[in-house]
Parts: C-alpha cells; structure tokens; sequence
C-alpha cells in the first residue's frame, strides 16, 4: 500500500472499498450509522460515470440494486438494522435469482429503532436467517477502518465469483472509527468480475448447472435474452414447480457456498501460536478490546490469544474446533444480550465446554476490563 | 403483413394460466403487437412483473425478464433503467401488486419520472390469491374477504399516477381494443413514467361475486360504461361514478430521471 496514509473514517473506507472493486450503482436509503457511506457514494460515483440513487425505502434500495446488477453494473447498498429488516424480502429474491450484490449493514442497537446511534452486533442471525425459505449466505465482519475497506473489496469479490448477495457486517464502533489508511493503487489488490457465458446466445441459459455450481450471468441489453425469476425454476430460468427442479434449485443455493467454502472462510490469529489455555473469539469490533485483553493477561502470567472470526457466515467451524478444542477457556464478547456468535461456538465444542460469555447491549462498548472480569486473573 | 406480436410470444409456455375469460391473454396480446409496431427486439427490452395472475405473463415473452416480489417490480425496473438508458423497461402489474402493497414504489416511480412504462391490469380484486378486495375494489363491492360488502374507498390508478408527476397516463378497457393497442404505443414511446391502465374481466372471482356470470356481461358492462374525456366532463357527478374514463389522459415531456441525472452529473465533473 503505497500511497500516503490519510485519516479515514469506516464508512468512507467502505464506500472506497466499494468503488475499487467496480461498484458503479448505490441505491440506499439514509440511516445512522450507515449514511456517511451514501453521502460518499453520492459525491463520488458521479464523477467516475456511476449512479447513485436514493430510493423510497430499503426495500426498493435492493431490488434496485438488483435490477442494476443484472445490467452487467457491480451494485451495492448501505443500511442499519431496521433497513436492513426491509431488505429482507428482495434480499431472497437476490438469492433466489442468484444475483451478484452487496449490502452493508452497520449494525446498530435494537430493537426497532433502539439506540438509533449506538452500536451493537446483534444482527449476526438476522443476517443468516432474516429470510424466509432455506437458503445460505456469506457475511463478513471488518474490525478495523482497513478492513472496512479489504473486506468490501473481498465481499465484491466473493458475490462476483459465486453469483451471490454478500452481507458486510460492519458495526456502528468500526463505520465511525477514524484511522490512518492509504488506499492502495489499482491493482494491488485483486479485484474479480463475475462469468460472462461463452456459449452462443441460441444456448444460453442462466442457470446452467456447473461443475462449481456457478452458472455464468449475461447482462440485459447484451445478445444474450434470458428470464430471472423469484419463483423456484429449472436451468432455463422460467417457474417450475416439479420436485426434482425444487430439489435441484436449493441444492444449488446451498452447494455453491459449500465447495467453496475454503476460499469464503477467512479468520485471523493474534498470538495464537503457544497454544495458549486462553482462547478470546471475536468478529467486528470487540477484536480489537480482545487484543488488548489478551496482551494484559500475558502480563498477568496466563497464555491468552484472539480467533478472529472474519468470516461469520458460512460459520468457521473448522477454525473455530481448531483453536477452540485445547484451549482450557474460551471468551466470546458480544455487543448483544443472547450470545449468538457463542452459542454458535458451544454447538461446535459442546456444552461442556468452558466458554464465558462477556454481553453488553446497552449502546456502550466492551472494554478489556469488562472482559477480564470473566477470568479472574 | 399482419402484426401480431407472434415472435414475442414464448409458445413452448403455452398453454397460459389464465383462466377462460381472463383479460389477461387480451392485454398480453396487445402488448405484444406493440413491440412488434415499435421494431423491439428481446435483447432490448427488459419485461419485469410483479405477483399475481397479471404478473405471469413473463412466462409467456420472449425478451428478457425479470420476475420479482409482490408490488416491487418497479424499484428492480428502475436499478435496470437508471444504468442502462438504452433497454426499453416494461412493468408488468395486478391492481394489488402495482397501487395496492406498491403503492409507495408506484408513487415514487412517476415523481422521479423514470423513463419506463407501467402496464397495470385492474380486475378490481387480487384474482391468483382468490378474489380478496384490493385498493382499486369499489365501496360495497363483495369479494373473498368483503362477504358483506367493501367499506373502504377506492383509488383512481390514473389520477395517482397524474399527481404523482407521470409523463403519460391513459385507461382502456379490455373491450376497447384498438384503444389499448394504441395507448400502449404510445405509452412505451413516451420518454419518462408512463402508465397504461387496462380495466380487464375477473369473471372467476370479482364478476362472479358481483351479479356479473361471465367474461361477456363483463365486456358489456365496459361497453356501456366506458366514455371518453369530454363526454365525461358534461355528466353529472352520480353518472361519472358508474362511467370508465377511457382514452388519454396525460402527455407531457417533463424531463426524465436519467436525462436529469446526466445535468447533474455535468457539474460534479
Ligand atoms: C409479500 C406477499 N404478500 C402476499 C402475497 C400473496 N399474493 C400473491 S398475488 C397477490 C395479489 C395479486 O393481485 P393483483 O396484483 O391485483 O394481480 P391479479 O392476480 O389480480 O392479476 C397476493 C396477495 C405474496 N405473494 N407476497
Ligand atoms: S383468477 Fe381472475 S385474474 Fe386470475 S386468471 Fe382467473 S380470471 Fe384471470
């Protein structure tokens, strides 16, 4: 990363991130603690000949977003819990019509309006299961304003590669975050475009099973007609309501993600290679309180260290069994009361498991203090 | 040569849903001879419906088409429109679809006057989910969920679209044919919102709960009710609510959503 670094905010590494892997359509609707993201898109997506639109709401916002796409543009949206519970019902016609896009969603305390400008990260299930029908998801976490910026490239990335939404799940303490940044150059970090078909358009077909269960997408206005349609169908696009089709199809939404899962998976270690008996497992913000927490420990004398959890859906399960098996005690801090990232993990290791919840769900952050209490160092 | 609209027609769909009588084969018709008359081709046109029985009609063209959630098809049309200015975008939608649980979109659609046309079928009633009343249902009208009849008010879809800010707006009847022919021409070449409004039969659900057997009482009914705009201006007010305002009732050329944009945009750069 060679160009000087300049202080940035989250969101605005988010709407970089954005911008660097292609995106050239936002359609949002404002809310707290997303907005900056909007403001920056509407600044600057009209000058490299984007389009930014504010629609009626956020359920217009994705089948916008969704339209946009499937016109060969990369296209995203920004919101906070209570937009991104109306996203939900487009957000399964995304899925279901298999179409690239990205939502970011600074989550924000609830429910409903909550602590409209206080943070939280309460939303990890709604992201996974706010839609009806069954269906899979990718969902990444930033802890940092770089990560704010790496992880909206990567969920471009990933939604382009596997025809997919991809859910970024910032949180109101990373957007607000300021931080030294220097955007890279192009090309310094890949960038990925989805895959146009390379049969005549007469074979087309827009969800011709694949070998990878990724069928390549056309573009409206190019040679190639097809259908898309939210209802379940068969490879040529059109409804059907056979058996064998409806099997196929949901196969296919949750395949695609299962193949591929060791590309979609990322988490990252922070000294984690003394197998130390302390084991904190984090996504988002609380990592950063994790470090510090793992840091005093050590100076207290006990091995400690931190199991990011960059990817949050589909789950590290393997990563987690991986660091999580030996360790004598684990530590989970949440922003949210029910522990949904920890129950997540006592599935995995079992209910014998030595694992210390540390929630917080009153808009204020978790401080190392608030996590060493739990140990009794 | 005849136009009949036969090379937009997707045959190996066929037979359609509809049911016998249904507007809707009508309307689809009529369309179809529209993109023919207007040199379209599938690559250039993008169909995107709704749900409901009106909303199946994609499965029956030949172009591209996006077939969406209930009463959003617009927004995902205006995404479509706003990054590709050349696609001709139509909007396929039921009463229930297009003002009912859309009404937000549809009201948003016409104010930012994105160059799309909208095509909406009113049976007066939600026909796919049984015949329960929707906002373009008249008072004391009798339908799945109006046993006893309709308390509510009813929207008028041309005025909504007129004072939301449409470019053009016109109403026809199902029995009307060569006047939907023609405003369905002249909506889709129209630059900015344009909506089409096709009063069209139910007989299976709303003509059979309202003292009206078949398709034909039906079509008669809009024989005998439909009237053009200055033969409706002289009546009194108890005959214009039993009377269809049919013909052309808005045409402007207020400047569009993407020719907007594009002179916005010439002073951010
Ligand atoms: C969110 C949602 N709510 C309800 C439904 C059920 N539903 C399907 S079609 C329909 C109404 C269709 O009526 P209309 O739009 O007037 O079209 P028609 O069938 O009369 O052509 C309803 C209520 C649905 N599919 N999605
Ligand atoms: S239920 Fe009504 S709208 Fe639906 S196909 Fe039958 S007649 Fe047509």
């Amino acid at each position: 990363m060679s160009r000087t670094p300049i202080l940035m905010q989250g969101n605005q590494a988010i709407a970089e991130g954005a911008i660097y892997a292609g995106a050239r359509f936002f359609a949002g609707y404002p809310i707290t603690p997303s907005s900056e993201i909007a403001e920056e898109c509407s600044k600057k997506l009209p000058k490299i000949g984007g389009v930014y639109m504010q629609m009626e709401d956020e359920i217009a916002s994705v089948g916008a977003i969704v339209g946009a796409s499937l016109t060969g543009v990369k296209s995203f949206t920004a919101t906070s819990g209570p937009g991104f519970s109306l996203m939900q019902e487009n957000l399964g016609m995304a899925i279901m019509g298999e179409v690239p896009c990205v939502i970011i969603n600074v989550q924000r305390s609830g429910p409903s309006t909550g602590l409209a400008t206080k943070p939280s990260q309460s939303d990890v299930m709604q992201i996974k299961w706010g839609r009806h029908g069954d269906q899979a998801i990718i969902a990444l976490a930033p802890a940092s304003v770089e990560e704010c910026f790496l992880l909206t490239v990567k969920a471009f990335n990933m939604s382009e590669k596997f025809r997919v939404p991809v859910i970024l799940a910032a949180d109101e303490i990373v957007g607000h975050m300021r931080e030294n940044f220097a955007l890279p150059e192009p090309g310094e970090v890949e960038v990925v475009d989805r895959k146009k078909p390379e049969v005549s358009p007469d074979e087309y077909r827009p969800f011709e099973p694949q070998a990878d269960y990724v069928s390549p997408l056309a573009s409206y206005g190019s040679e190639y007609v097809f259908h898309i349609t939210s209802s379940m169908c068969g490879p040529e696009g059109f409804s059907n309501n056979d058996a064998e089709i409806a099997t196929w199809k949901i196969d296919q939404l949750h395949k695609k993600l299962e193949v591929h899962r060791d590309e979609i998976v990322e988490t990252k270690t922070f000294l984690m290679d003394d197998e130390p008996e302390i084991v904190f497992i984090t996504f988002g913000a609380t990592t950063r309180v994790a470090r510090a927490a793992a840091i005093a420990a050590r100076e207290a004398g006990t091995k400690a260290g931190v199991l990011q959890l960059v990817t949050i859906w589909p789950f590290p399960e393997l990563e987690v069994i991986k660091y999580g098996s030996n360790a004598k005690t684990i530590v989970v801090p949440e922003m949210n009361y029910s522990g949904q990232i920890a129950e997540e993990i006592q599935r995995l290791l079992g209910y014998n498991a030595d694992i210390r919840r540390v929630n917080k769900y009153n808009g204020e952050v978790i401080t190392p203090q608030d996590i060493m209490k739990v140990l009794s160092l | 040569m005849a136009i009949t609209g036969e090379k937009f027609l997707k045959k190996d769909s066929l037979p359609h849903m509809w049911c016998q009588g249904c507007g809707n084969g009508v309307a689809l018709s009529s369309l179809l001879r529209s993109f023919e008359r207007l040199k379209y081709t599938p690559q250039d046109t993008v169909i995107v419906s709704g749900i409901g029985c009106w909303g199946k009609a994609d499965d029956y063209i030949a172009t591209n088409a996006l077939h969406v959630t209930h009463g959003r098809a617009l927004p995902f049309a205006t995404g479509v429109k706003a990054v590709n200015p050349d696609l001709h975008v139509v909007v396929l939608m039921g009463d229930g679809d297009g003002v009912t649980i859309g009404g937000n979109h549809f009201i948003h659609a016409a104010r930012r006057n994105i160059d799309l046309t909208a095509i909406v079928v009113n049976n007066y009633n939600y026909g796919m989910t049984g015949g329960q009343f929707s906002a373009t249902t008249p008072a004391d009208s009798i339908t799945s969920t109006t046993a006893y009849g309709n308390p509510e008010r009813d929207f008028d879809i041309c005025t909504l679209a007129e004072a939301a800010g449409a470019n053009f707006v016109g109403r026809s009847t199902i029995y009307h044919g060569r006047l939907m022919d023609n405003l369905i021409k002249e909506a889709l070449s129209k630059k900015g919102f344009s909506l089409v409004e096709i009063i069209s039969p139910c007989p299976t659900h709303f003509g059979r709960k309202n003292k009206m057997k078949t398709a034909v009482d039906m079509l008669n009914l809009y024989k005998q009710n439909g009237v053009t705009k200055d033969k409706y201006e002289k009546m009194s007010p108890s005959e214009q609510s039993n009377a269809i305002l049919i013909g052309k009732l808005v045409d402007k050329d207020a400047p569009d959503f993407n020719t907007r944009y594009e002179e916005i945009r010439q002073k951010a750069i």
